[in-house]
């Protein structure tokens, strides 16, 4: 039934038009690291601020997240760049990519990180405060590190979505992975290659995001390890 | 003798709750004070506020000869308090040592040789010298507690406060955690103040117990005077209940 889908015609075809895919894997690539630092870094200060006591910075941090939430990435990629490019401030499309995205994922990091922090005792709080240890202090020292254990798996489930949701940049003319295959596979002297095609994009996506997965599962389960040894220490 | 602590006029109300209600108190250089009193009676409150753990609703906090105030507490607390709490606190992702010596470097700004030394002389005070390396989960209560007075003391302030220390801990490991405390009020010139329901240690240590109930401070004294010559009724009939059983 698949006929010469996979026929060595359309390896063939594949091979020869590999810098297509190779151009995507990098944008793909450059996009989702620079978008997972934006996130992560949005992420940790709107989850501060709305894990803090500061009314005000809690309602800035609610606003920004359920408006992120709420609205189609698709639809927040393409007011970036259009409303952008059509008022002469065009940022180009990899920025407009990174900055849609990392806004989008930051939105969500930011409850992982609030989350994570709101696991963490109170009575850890006050053993920091009662120690004289400021708010930035007691946050690098006592309280961030304590939350690495819970943050840990949501975190990692957030950037491999991430990386996956580079896909968006079709909608605005993007040349990541998925992009290019699309336009290989529906070009003129290319289509019909659609099985190959589309499984080296699939193979390309998972090279980058199943080490990490497995990275941070093996990092969960050391620090995991390591709680059990000190128990069993004794 | 030079006040340390100083409680003008506290009332703290948490919504509904007026937990305390015009609590006066002053607290000597070196000397030891036991709160006592029944539950929600507000004794643990009164020593939070004297690090501004909780901020009084009104009233004024002084802690040797300064007001304290928030923009004030931290620089206060650094110099001035230390606190061991009921559920001892101690930060799980740091080993022993690391739990000791945090405070004394990045807030003391000592260096890390020297907060070791510090940490090593006051594990062999607390008696768990040969912890150093352990992780707090890796401990019992009694030892955790033990550790936290050993971080407490790292901080090397005049003025130690205990909130409930034994309260959650098994009936036997009590004693060593209250070994260490005498072995402290004795040998030492820190200021002590100790909410407790362990009316043996305060017998042995307390220069002063303070007896207090809804918020207020019913009577004071010391310990002979309030054990044993109680003048109020209420104090007699608490003192029935928690010698007696």
């Amino acid at each position: 039934m698949f006929g010469n889908m996979f026929s060595a015609r359309a390896w063939e075809l594949v091979w020869s038009f590999r810098g297509t895919f190779l151009l995507g894997f990098w944008h793909t690539l450059l996009t989702s690291i620079l978008a997972i630092a934006m996130s992560l870094a949005l992420g940790l200060i709107f989850g501060l601020m709305s894990s803090g006591t500061k009314t005000s910075l809690k309602a800035v941090a609610r606003v920004y997240v359920e408006f992120i939430q709420n609205t189609p990435l698709l639809l927040q990629i393409c007011f970036l760049y259009y409303a952008l490019s059509f008022s002469g401030h065009g940022i180009g499309i990899l920025a407009s990519g990174i900055i849609s995205i990392g806004l989008y994922h930051g939105a969500y990091m930011s409850e992982v990180f609030r989350a994570g922090i709101q696991s963490i005792p109170k009575g850890q709080f006050e053993s920091a405060e009662a120690q004289g240890f400021g708010y930035v202090g007691m946050m690098r020292y006592i309280i961030l590190p304590q939350t690495v254990k819970v943050v840990l798996p949501p975190m990692t489930n957030q950037i491999v979505n991430l990386i996956k949701n580079t896909s968006v940049l079709y909608i605005i003319g993007g040349t990541d992975l998925i992009s290019n295959t699309y336009s290989f596979v529906t070009g003129v002297n290319t289509g019909g290659a659609y099985g190959p095609a589309y499984l080296v994009c699939g193979a390309l996506f998972f090279v980058m995001c199943y080490p990490l997965s497995r990275a941070a599962t093996i990092w969960e389960t050391s620090l995991k390890k390591r709680d059990q040894m000190s128990a069993a220490k004794e | 003798m030079k006040t340390m602590i100083k409680l003008s006029h506290i009332h703290k109300v948490f919504g509904d709750l007026h937990v305390l209600k015009d609590v006066n108190l002053e607290v000597g250089e070196g000397e030891k004070l036991v709160i006592i009193g029944p539950s929600g009676s507000g004794k643990s409150t009164t020593v939070r506020c004297m690090n501004f753990l909780e901020v009084p609703t009104s009233g004024k906090v002084f802690i040797n000869g300064t007001e304290v105030t928030p923009k004030n507490r931290l620089k206060v607390i650094r110099e001035n308090t230390s606190m061991v709490f009921q559920s001892f606190n101690l930060y799980p992702h740091l080993d022993v040592m690391h739990n000791l010596t945090l405070a004394p470097v990045k807030i003391h700004h000592k260096s890390e040789a020297e907060a070791r030394e510090l940490a090593r002389h006051y594990l062999q005070v607390v008696g768990l010298e040969n912890k150093a390396n352990a992780y707090p989960a890796a401990l019992s209560g009694g030892q955790q507690q033990r550790i936290a007075i050993a971080r407490a003391l790292c901080q090397q302030s005049k003025i130690m406060l205990f909130d409930e220390p034994t309260s959650a801990l098994d009936p036997e490991t009590i004693q060593e955690v209250l070994d260490v405390m005498v072995k402290l009020a004795e040998e030492s010139n820190i200021t002590m103040v100790v909410v407790t329901h362990e009316m043996g240690f305060a017998r042995k240590v307390a220069d002063r117990v303070v007896f207090m109930e809804d918020g207020r401070i019913i009577e004071e004294g010391t310990p002979d005077e309030l054990f044993d010559h109680p003048k109020s009724e209420r104090v007699k009939q608490f003192l029935g209940k928690i010698l007696n059983h």
